[in-house]
């Protein structure tokens, strides 16, 4: 076995327990649990049989299975990075409704504190 | 005649904005600061200089706290808002000029243009005027509406704009999103000229090179994505 290759599944199996620790915490839905697991497999299997990513390339039309590799995973992290890119934004709007909520509401109530103080 | 408010978004202004409080509300019958989470004392001198202070807990950026602006203005009656900048590059005047556009009822919006020349001359420095023309090109080819001053903080809502406007981006970006606004609400719109006052000072707080790349990316991932 290559170093490379203990190195994959060591980092694999890691990633899995903390996949798992997160779905034991709640922090995870079932479906999202399933799709993390069977893309580490899928890690864990290329790694040690890395001939299998070859059936794959025939299949798609890649030279080497290596190649077809690469090319999914930059796709995933494409989609990934896209994705946390997304929930930032959606992130950053929902903390602006936040921020705005209190202030107005602080703005209300200085307004009606000073009104009452003329009163007096 | 209803209520007219000069809204002022400001980050850490604590040298221009009791200036700039001091000069608006001779034009307008109240003045909104909206504090955007600033450092220093930018929320107390606005009020002692006369503003109503709306404070953000943290920082949201220019386009967020014009929201916060123009909702704080509507819910203390405001009929027309317009809004100006903080770091004493917009003249009050013009701010009471722009009030007047809006008061002849036939336009909803106003932007006021530093770009468009009235009675006096412009005086945009010309890197400037480059960046504007592009954020005008990009304003024009993402949402479609062509104006001499995409990027100008000065502008002027009526009643139905003040009252309708959704501004989803937090930053700069949402100077050109009013423009998004305006088109999809069918709202019409006037340039009134004004004269921007260029120090040191407000020119350091303007949009720099990166700010506008930065900017154009929001603004495009806003038009197709978000």
């Amino acid at each position: 076995m290559q170093a490379i290759q203990i190195v994959l599944v060591c980092f694999a199996v890691f990633a899995m327990s903390r996949v798992l620790i997160r779905f034991r915490r709640g922090g995870m839905r079932g479906f999202e649990l399933f799709l993390w697991l069977v893309f580490w497999i899928a890690v864990v299997v290329v790694a040690l049989h890395p001939s299998t990513t070859d059936l794959l390339a025939q299949w798609l039309g890649v030279g080497r299975g290596v190649d077809t590799a690469m090319y999914l995973s930059l796709l995933v992290i494409f989609y990934l990075l896209f994705r946390a890119f997304g929930k930032m934004e959606d992130l950053d709007r929902q903390l602006t409704r936040v921020v705005r909520a209190n202030a107005l509401r602080e703005m209300e109530e200085d307004l009606a504190a000073e009104k009452s103080q003329q009163k007096n | 005649m209803g209520q007219r408010i000069i809204v002022i978004p400001a980050y850490n202004e604590e040298r221009t904005i009791a200036e700039v409080v001091g000069s608006a509300v001779k034009f307008a019958d109240r003045v909104v600061v909206v504090d955007d989470g600033s450092r220093d004392q930018t929320g107390a001198l606005a009020k002692e200089a006369g503003a109503v202070v709306v404070r953000h807990a943290v920082n949201r950026g220019v386009g967020a706290a014009l929201g916060t602006g123009i909702e704080a203005a509507v819910r203390l009656g405001a009929d027309t808002v317009v809004t100006m900048d903080a770091d004493g590059q917009h003249r009050a005047e013009d701010a009471g000029r722009v009030f007047d556009r809006l008061a002849q009822g036939d336009v909803d919006f106003v932007i006021g243009s530093r770009m468009k020349r009235g009675d006096e001359p412009g005086n945009m420095p010309a890197h400037r005027v480059l960046f504007n023309t592009i954020g005008n090109l990009l304003t024009f080819m993402l949402f479609g509406v062509w104006v001499t001053d995409s990027q100008s903080g000065m502008r002027g809502l009526s009643h139905k704009a003040a009252h309708t406007i959704e501004l989803r981006t937090n930053g700069m970006e949402s100077l050109s999103e009013f423009l998004k606004e305006m088109k999809d609400k069918h709202w019409k719109m006037a340039e009134v000229p004004i004269k921007a006052i260029y120090t040191d000072y407000s020119m350091s707080k303007g949009q720099n090179f990166f700010v506008g790349v930065k900017v154009a990316l929001k603004l495009i991932f806003r038009r197709f994505i978000g």
